[in-house]
């Protein structure tokens, strides 16, 4: 589905990734750790197509098209959606509204009709409960006022309406506790299909006791250094990261 | 500034006057209108009235009121004074008719369900035409032209009174020079079941001078809503309007009026309004201006007449172009327990420019006051201006008063997060200019005009 080749990017002139692979196929989580400044969120802001990040080299194809030459509405209507790690609040923009917007443009997109209003609230009602995502929220403005963990549930709601090939979760476990961990991650697995893959950016192994992944990779100094099944993310949280940096040197 | 100092300003705004046609065609027109007929309170008005121009002069940059709009460009042209005197021909009236069928069904478009429909009352370059207009019962709303209305003890309590020509060169030309104008006066305890929307159409078949002028009564316990608009005629012509509308708001009554400002090419527009409001009145304006003239400069003055009464100043810009808007509001808390609420916001685009100046003035008496007041702006170019100064002046010492001022850019991060959910940068921007606006639109009362507005805003992002 998603094949990143050689990528090298950075913002200004400071190069953060160096040469990073990697080959993401339908169905599968991909789970990317590292330590600080690695350059796991720079990856997701790369993918995504956040502006002030520049590509110097290579590719990332999905489904045979490079996303990294698309605007972000682009890439999102191929199938890109980033989960952010802190989403922005928008004050006067209602949420439904914005999600009506936001489905109705990528459905166009794609040559489809868009929903009426019907279609769209009963769909919005189900992923509300798929999700566990307070209906209150969904009208009030974008984020606005939402807690650290609610303004997580709607990334995760977001996710759920607009059905992406590929989701990237951005430290998404950050700022939540147990609780709305449990509710995110329980949102994730419904939503995994053979379809789909998600990759999930994390500094702590506790996301992956909920949402397991088939693949743990490592990523120190923009590249990845070290890949594994779940088992690695086990080995890292008792051993940290830098008996990794030491064998990746040697 | 100092006397000596307003003197020489003064003999260098004259200098400058004398070089345009503009003002040697007023003077002469100013000469013949004089030996018309007219009552001698009225004649002896326009005589001040013209006097106080001539001293005045077309007001420069060195104007503190006018420091950062130049108004000499937009008085250059050789105007034509005087236009549409008499009735319309049958082919201005087609034509205005036609103008004004295709505005309405451009308003009545966005009404959908909760449409309940407006009266309709359409001014011809300052005439009222009854024949286009669908008017209210006069029992509870008298609607004439100021040549009916000048034998009413009303019109003589405020007409001149609330909007005087002293230190006002636009102001004193109006009441100079003013052909007709529009009287509306609320009877007391009255009100309609739908508001009033008044069409200004403007033709244009040369360059022309108009100068509508009107005045509106609001009696003891009556209220109104007026929504204001303008249709300028499509025609290469320049339009200079200058404006003057003088509003009384009598004790527990309560005005709400809306002005949409909207226009093209080739059109100046000044407006003042002027307002005094009584004992628990409401007065409550909603100003909103779009791309297209030339420049529009707004004077909203108001003055609080009483204690106990609040009013509301809320004011929405999009400029584009190399378009001018300027925004002065005046609010004078004269007594006690006042309230005033000011909220402007702009949107500004290409090369156009803003100003905002809003003055608070809180008296001696007026203790208690709460006087608010807040401009922001979005510059979504960088060849875009905004001047904004708000000034207070208080002299009570029990009083609430703020202002703020932001200018800023649209917020990245949020266009970001809105085009990674698939929407175009374009729907992005109209989502946040819409947000942006939301405190102001929020404001409108009447849905349908909500509505209106909203698309407004969203034919103005898409073409951004």
């Amino acid at each position: 589905m998603l094949s990143i080749k050689n990528l090298h990017a950075g913002v200004e002139d400071k190069e953060i990734l160096k040469g990073l692979n990697l080959e993401v196929k339908a169905g599968e989580v991909h789970a990317i750790m590292g330590p600080n400044g690695a350059g796991k969120s720079s990856l997701a802001s790369v993918l995504s197509g956040r502006p002030n990040y520049e590509v110097t080299a290579g590719t990332a194809i999905l489904d045979g098209k490079d996303i990294l030459e698309m605007s972000p509405e682009d890439r999102a209507r191929e199938g890109v959606f980033l989960a952010f790690q802190y989403p922005i609040e928008i004050p006067g923009v209602s949420n439904i509204n914005f999600l009506k917007t936001a489905m109705n443009e990528i459905r166009a997109y794609r040559g489809q009709e868009p929903l009426t209003a019907k279609e769209f609230l009963a769909l919005s009602k189900e992923r509300q409960k798929l999700v566990e995502f307070d209906a209150r929220l969904v009208n009030r403005s974008l984020n606005e006022g939402f807690s650290g963990g609610e303004k997580k549930r709607n990334e995760i709601f977001q996710l759920a309406m607009l059905e992406p090939k590929l989701a990237i979760l951005d430290e998404t476990d950050s700022g939540l506790d147990i609780d709305a961990l449990r509710i995110v991650s329980r949102g994730v697995n419904k939503l995994r299909s053979k379809d789909n893959a998600f990759i999930i950016i994390t500094h702590y192994q506790r996301l992956l006791d909920y949402i397991v992944p088939d693949f743990v990779h490592v990523l120190s100094d923009g590249k990845i250094v070290k890949t594994g099944g779940k088992e690695l993310a086990l080995e890292l949280e008792e051993k940290g990261y830098d008996w990794i940096k030491e064998e990746a040197v040697s | 500034m100092s006397v000596q100092a307003a003197k020489s300003t003064t003999k260098n705004m004259m200098t400058n006057q004398l070089e345009t046609p503009l003002y040697e065609s007023l003077v002469a027109k100013f000469e013949i209108a004089e030996l018309q007929a007219g009552y001698p309170e009225l004649k002896a008005l326009r005589k001040e009235a013209f006097d106080t121009f001539k001293a005045l002069g077309f007001p420069s940059i060195k104007n503190e009121e006018w420091k950062y709009t130049n108004v000499l460009p937009f008085v250059k042209e050789n105007y034509e004074l005087d236009v549409v005197e008499t009735a319309l021909t049958k082919e201005e009236l087609d034509k205005t008719a036609l103008l004004v069928s295709k505005h309405s069904d451009e308003i009545q478009h966005s009404l959908k369900g909760e449409h309940k429909g407006a009266y309709r009352l359409v001014i011809v370059n300052g005439k009222i035409n009854k024949e286009l207009s669908f008017l209210p019962d006069s029992q509870a709303l008298d609607i004439s032209s100021f040549s009916d209305a000048e034998h009413k003890a009303s019109f003589h309590k405020y007409f001149g009174k609330i909007a005087v020509v002293k230190d006002n060169a636009f102001v004193a030309l109006n009441t100079a020079l003013y052909n007709d104008g529009l009287f509306i006066e609320m009877k007391k305890g009255m009100q309609l079941d739908q508001p009033l929307h008044i069409i200004n159409v403007f033709l244009s078949a040369a360059d022309v001078l108009l100068q509508p002028r009107h005045l509106f009564i609001i009696n003891e316990q009556a209220s109104l809503e007026i929504i204001e608009t303008i249709i300028a005629e499509d025609s290469q012509n320049a339009i200079l309007v200058n404006g003057v509308t003088e509003i009384a708001v009598a004790e527990n009554a309560h005005f709400h009026h809306y002005d949409i400002q909207t226009g093209r090419t080739g059109m100046r527009y000044i407006q003042r309004t002027e307002a005094t409001q009584q004992k628990n009145s409401n007065y409550s304006n909603y100003t909103f201006t779009f791309p297209g003239s030339d420049f529009v400069r707004n004077n909203l003055t108001l003055h609080l007449d009483a204690a106990d009464l609040e009013s509301h100043l809320y004011g929405l810009y999009l400029s584009s172009g190399a378009q001018l808007i300027d925004n002065h509001t005046e609010v004078h808390h004269k007594h006690p327990r006042g309230e005033s609420n000011q909220l402007y916001k702009g949107v500004l685009m290409d090369k156009s420019k803003a100003v905002f100046n809003g003055k608070i003035y809180v008296y001696q008496d007026a203790q208690k006051t709460n006087a608010f007041q807040q401009s922001n702006n979005i510059l979504f170019s960088d060849k875009a201006t905004v001047n904004a100064k708000p000034q207070l002046e208080i002299f009570a010492d029990d009083v609430k008063c703020s202002h703020g001022t932001t200018i800023g850019q649209i917020n990245k991060d949020a266009l970001f997060y809105l085009q990674s959910r698939g929407i175009s940068e374009a729907n992005a921007k109209n989502l946040m200019v819409n947000a942006f606006a939301f405190d102001v639109t929020q404001k409108v009362k009447i849905p349908a005009i909500r509505t209106y507005l909203e698309r407004m805003i969203a034919g103005v992002m898409e073409q951004a």
